[in-house]
């Protein structure tokens, strides 16, 4: 489990948490799970596409996952966020079935984009990852404080002069970028369950901010060093334990939290 | 229009008592509404005018208390009560226009799609004439001003012939000629058609003219009776639990907190500011 | 009108059953689509499409009919997101977004067994993406009656629905039940998305099920007028896409076709941005979307 070609799956996918649980707890904070959902799938599309051209599977996602993100964010400009959402996920995915069709790539490595694969990430990449990861958190760190008050309270945030278009597009960009690296290691389908498990959990039990984000990370870390090993050990995909995880904790938060509630209050 | 007997009441709000997460919201909450009478119900931003509301429209689990309607207690969802609720915002993208809003108001609790009778059809051009809505009422409701929505949905609401309509801060937000026109037409409306009116408002000079009683809403108490009963510092002072004044300037009541407290009340609101 | 119509369109049996069940699908998706689109339950909708397709792979490796995996993995995640509290506004996303990310761990479970356990390839992409193509002539009867039962229990609850989109406190005080209203649209739903996934596959299902409502809903003034124009869009795109799909066999030398989903998609795109340009000119001065609080 611990053996020389694993050591990438253990970085990377390190990386991939710290990222997506940081990520995820806006994403929470902000209800923006169906883009964070819809993103993902824009990416799949990309990496088939890269696939068909012959170019690098990183910079399809990329640049896909960033096209989806801008996809949303302009539209839902002029209707309902939620459509807007739904009409740029359907778009993208059936740009991904076109380029499937016509382009010749083995099952394993769709089923691999789509439900994850633990030696997803070669050597070469992990340097490109690292970067990346660590650009998207700077972007976060920089908007911290806007984008908290923009998801809390808009209304005021507008008056105090927090441009919201630019903190929703930023958002949406380090989301595109989380996703992009996130998508090769649990999956298409998975790395949404990833964003929104681990957070929605830590915000049932932390109510400072900081402390919320820092508690998404910590499960998020956990949910997939367990799924690594679960997946090495079982040899089962490792986006099911990712899934089965991300329920499994927020459950468990919602039990704990009721728990509390029923204490004698002060 | 005050010449009533107490014993045939219309709605009879006894002892209620709400409290939500360990906080007291409403306390022993009591107070009657006669036939045909414009009521106001007076009080700041959440003083619980609104649970009062969801209360009387036994949508609102209330602790203790009892809600009687032609002296017989509350059923959910009666339909001789109308209700406007706060701030409804329609999406312009929605397909329902001023017309439909108020249709609904008759069959919207309705299941199956059965055709809509012609007098129906007359019944809500009737309803859009009286609350002057006439010329928006093929518009969607999304599109409409905040007055425009409120007179659609005060004619959504009195299509069903209530005996009493609810109305929660109706003139929250509108300007001060709509607030005259709204408060002019519920007047007219109310007595046209017979139907008690009971309407909370933060302000209560835009209604002295039409209101027969008050309903006065603080820190969860409440005192009631003709405005001449109500507003007068003694009762009000008993109501905070601190001292105020209350000042007649140009026609214009303002209630106005005093410096010196009266009894041991620290944690209690302080009106500090100047209602009204 | 021969380049249209490529050799064979009109004799072959496939094209057939693919115009009549998308037919079927289209109507229906359009009218659960308009109040899906109201409600402000896109997600939900889609979300639902993923849960059946879980429920549908999970047919595949237990050899259960797939109907009955993707209907039933449908309902029982409307249950489940019910159950969470999707009928709040401010936890709905959560509600969905959990519910959706436990079947998408079960659905990649389910395909990588089947994967395994079948020497069957290409489960995986006819589960998600699916094939208006692969759809057999027996399955039509099936849709239909299931089609038809979601369109009488949604004329049923039309009113109180209606009324409840527009405005919880509204209906909560003519006494409309919320929560029943609520559950009964979200099996409805399950249903609709759940039979559409299985016969287009999920990513047609979620676009018929938005696209030609939100369409409807930038022009039409009154819900009537919506419903059927949403359905007549969604029609007029499915067929399109099956006719584009027919013919793009013949476009290539290496006579590998476009998948429907692609064209039915593409249709679906250019009839939103051409309701769009027309609401822009009908209405030169729209109101500022607002977010739409208290709607369950």
């Amino acid at each position: 489990m611990f053996s020389s070609f694993m050591t990438n799956a253990w970085i990377s996918g390190t990386i991939v948490a710290m990222l997506a649980g940081a990520v995820g707890f806006f994403v929470v904070l902000r209800g923006a799970s169906f883009a964070a959902h819809a993103i993902p799938n824009g990416a799949f599309a990309g990496a088939a596409g890269a696939y068909l051209v012959g170019i690098s599977p990183l910079v399809g996602l990329v640049s896909f996952a960033l096209l989806s993100a801008l996809g949303i964010g302009v539209t839902s400009r002029r209707t309902r966020n939620d459509v807007a959402t739904a009409l740029s996920l359907v778009a993208m995915l059936a740009l991904g079935a076109a380029f499937l069709s016509v382009s010749l790539i083995y099952e394993p490595t769709i089923n691999a984009l789509l439900f994850g694969e633990i030696l997803g990430v070669s050597s070469s990449q992990l340097a490109p990852v690292l970067i990346l990861g660590v650009v998207s958190v700077a972007v976060l760190g920089w908007f911290y404080r806007p984008l908290v008050f923009t998801s809390v309270a808009p209304e005021l945030a507008r008056a105090r002069g927090v441009n919201a278009t630019v903190v929703d597009v930023a958002f949406l960009v380090v989301v595109a970028l989380a996703t992009a690296l996130t998508v090769p290691v649990v999956g298409a389908l998975l790395t949404f369950s990833l964003m929104i498990g681990p957070p929605a959990a830590a915000r049932i039990l932390v109510a400072r901010p900081g402390w919320a984000v820092a508690g998404s990370v910590g499960l998020s870390l956990v949910t997939v060093w367990v799924s690594i090993g679960a997946s090495y050990a079982l040899n089962l995909p490792i986006g099911f334990f990712v899934g089965a995880l991300g329920a499994v904790f927020y459950l468990g938060a919602r039990v704990a939290a009721r728990r509390r509630v029923t204490r004698p209050a002060t | 229009m005050s010449d009533h007997e107490p014993s045939t009441a219309l709605l009879e709000v006894r002892d209620v008592n709400v409290s939500a997460d360990g906080r007291d919201i409403l306390r022993d909450v009591h107070f009657s509404i006669n036939h045909g009478e414009f009521t106001g119900l007076i009080g700041s931003n959440g003083a619980g005018k609104t649970t009062l509301f969801r209360v009387i429209l036994g949508i609102q689990e209330h602790a203790s208390g009892e809600v009687l309607l032609h002296g017989e207690p509350l059923t959910r969802s009666n339909r001789s009560i109308g209700y406007v609720p706060q701030k409804v915002l329609f999406d312009p993208d929605l397909p329902i226009r001023a017309r439909d809003l108020v249709a609904l108001g008759a069959d919207g609790h309705r299941y199956g799609l059965r055709r809509r009778p012609r007098a129906l059809h007359d019944a809500v051009d009737e309803m859009l004439d009286a609350v002057d809505a006439g010329a928006f009422a093929d518009r969607r409701v999304g599109s409409l001003s905040g007055g425009e929505q409120q007179r659609v949905l005060i004619a959504h609401s009195l299509i069903s012939r209530p005996e009493l309509l609810l109305l929660d801060e109706p003139l929250a937000n509108l300007d001060p000629g709509s607030v005259q026109e709204i408060i002019a037409l519920l007047h007219r409306v109310a007595q046209r058609q017979r139907v008690a009116i009971l309407l909370s408002a933060h302000e209560m000079n835009p209604l002295l003219p039409v209101m027969d009683r008050i309903v006065y809403v603080a820190n969860g108490h409440v005192a009631s009776g003709t405005t001449d009963e109500v507003v007068r510092p003694s009762v009000l002072s008993a109501l905070y639990g601190h001292h105020v004044d209350v000042l007649r300037v140009h026609g214009r009541v303002l209630v106005v907190a005093t410096a010196l407290p009266v009894g041991p009340a620290p944690n209690d609101e302080h009106p500090e500011f100047v209602v009204e | 009108m021969g380049w249209l119509f490529e050799p064979g369109w009109w004799a072959n049996g496939t094209v057939r059953t693919a115009l009549l069940v998308g037919f079927v699908v289209a109507v229906t998706s359009a009218v659960v689509g308009i109040f899906t689109v109201m409600r402000g339950q896109s997600f939900a909708g889609h979300a639902l499409t993923d849960v059946a397709t879980a429920g549908g792979a999970g047919a595949f490796l237990a050899g259960v009919a797939p109907l009955v995996g993707f209907v039933g993995g449908g309902v029982l995640g409307a249950g489940a997101m019910d159950a969470i509290g999707v009928q709040r506004v401010k936890g709905r996303d959560i509600a969905t977004g959990v519910v959706l990310g436990a079947a998408m761990g079960l659905a990649a479970l389910f395909l990588f067994l089947s994967a395994r356990s079948s020497s069957a390839s290409g489960t995986t992409q006819l589960v998600l993406f699916g094939s208006i193509f692969t759809v057999s002539p027996s399955t039509l009867p099936e849709v239909s009656w299931l089609s038809g039962a979601v369109l009488v229990t949604l004329a049923a609850v039309a009113r109180p629905l209606l009324l409840s989109s527009l405005s919880v406190e509204l209906a909560a005080a003519r006494g409309v039940r919320l929560r029943s209203v609520g559950l009964i649209f979200m099996v409805v739903l399950a249903v609709a998305v759940g039979m559409s996934a299985i016969v287009i596959g999920a990513i047609l299902s979620t676009a018929l099920l938005i696209g030609p409502p939100a369409s409807a809903l930038r022009v039409a003034r009154r819900v009537g007028r919506a419903v059927a124009l949403a359905a007549g869009l969604g029609v007029l795109a499915t067929w399109v896409g099956v006719l584009f799909a027919y013919d793009s066999y013949y476009w290539f030398p290496s006579h590998r076709s476009l998948p429907v989903s692609f064209f039915v998609v593409a249709a679906i795109v250019v009839e939103y941005l051409v309701a769009s340009v027309l609401r822009r000119r009908t209405r030169p001065a729209p109101v500022a979307a607002s977010e739409p609080e208290g709607w369950t």
